[in-house]
């Protein structure tokens, strides 16, 4: 089986992080893909399934991770969460 | 950030008696207001204030743990209490599970970083098996207290 890997760095552009909410709505996308899905900041690598592994991010407004998902749908997934992401887990205009 | 920083110590409660989520929240919002972290008359509106998160989404984030949240005027740093539930307590929880371990935390509303290194630090000595499991059979403060201050010591792995 071919060993599709796909990585981009993000940016968290919504004011409030990282949070819960993020989190789950973060956790419920990568979910439905099939391909494992990583996130790395500094020299930490997390699960991106796990909301608990999410969580211990801490990771503020303004801060910049990479993104990294293996298996076959690798692609679409590293696509699908960075839109996420990019569109701040649609909370913007939340103060 | 330690559990230290954010936790009442007075107000953690180790034996929980509601079992529904709204009674719960509301017996360690009560906690905190009886240690005096929290005005008394303050206790209903942040109540509401963690209930209206709640619908959301569950705060109960799997592994039998709930962290009931809400930014509120009336504090002036991040303030937190942990209540243990031996029953278990049903929280609409991400994996169905009845939540054991409950950290609530009212933080102020301009604070957001202070929220995200307290769920850090949660979340990340959730992630030690050990210290869930010790904590889930605390039977009083002053063993909660221990195991906090344990593991803001790093005695649980990382």
């Amino acid at each position: 089986m071919p060993d599709t890997t796909a990585i981009r760095t993000i940016t968290l552009v919504n004011p409030q992080g990282f949070h819960a909410r993020p989190a789950h709505r973060f956790m419920q996308l990568a979910s439905g893909f099939q391909a494992d899905v990583q996130i790395i900041k500094g020299n930490e690598t997390i699960n991106g399934k796990s909301i608990l592994d999410l969580l211990t991010l801490g990771a503020q407004n303004g801060t910049t991770l990479t993104l990294q998902a293996r298996g076959d749908d690798a692609q679409a997934a590293v696509d699908a969460l960075a839109q996420l992401v990019e569109n701040g887990f649609g909370e913007m205009n939340e103060q | 950030m330690k559990f230290s920083d954010f936790v009442v110590a007075p107000a953690i409660r180790a034996d929980i008696a509601a079992d529904d989520k709204p009674s719960v929240i509301q017996e360690m919002v009560a906690s905190l207001a009886a240690s005096g972290a929290v005005r008394q008359e303050d206790a209903a509106g942040i109540v509401a204030a963690i209930m209206k998160r709640e619908e959301l989404g569950s705060t109960g984030i799997g592994r039998g743990v709930a962290v009931p949240h809400t930014k509120h005027p009336s504090v002036s740093k991040l303030i937190g209490t942990v209540g243990i539930s031996h029953h278990g307590v049903d929280f609409d929880s991400l994996d169905g599970e009845k939540v054991h371990l409950m950290f609530l935390l009212i933080s102020p509303p301009d604070r957001p970083a202070d929220h995200l290194r307290a769920l850090e630090n949660i979340s990340r000595q959730l992630r030690d098996d050990t210290f869930c499991r010790f904590l889930k059979q605390a039977h009083s403060t002053s063993e909660i207290q221990q195991l906090l201050d344990e593991s803001d010591t790093h005695q649980f792995g990382s």
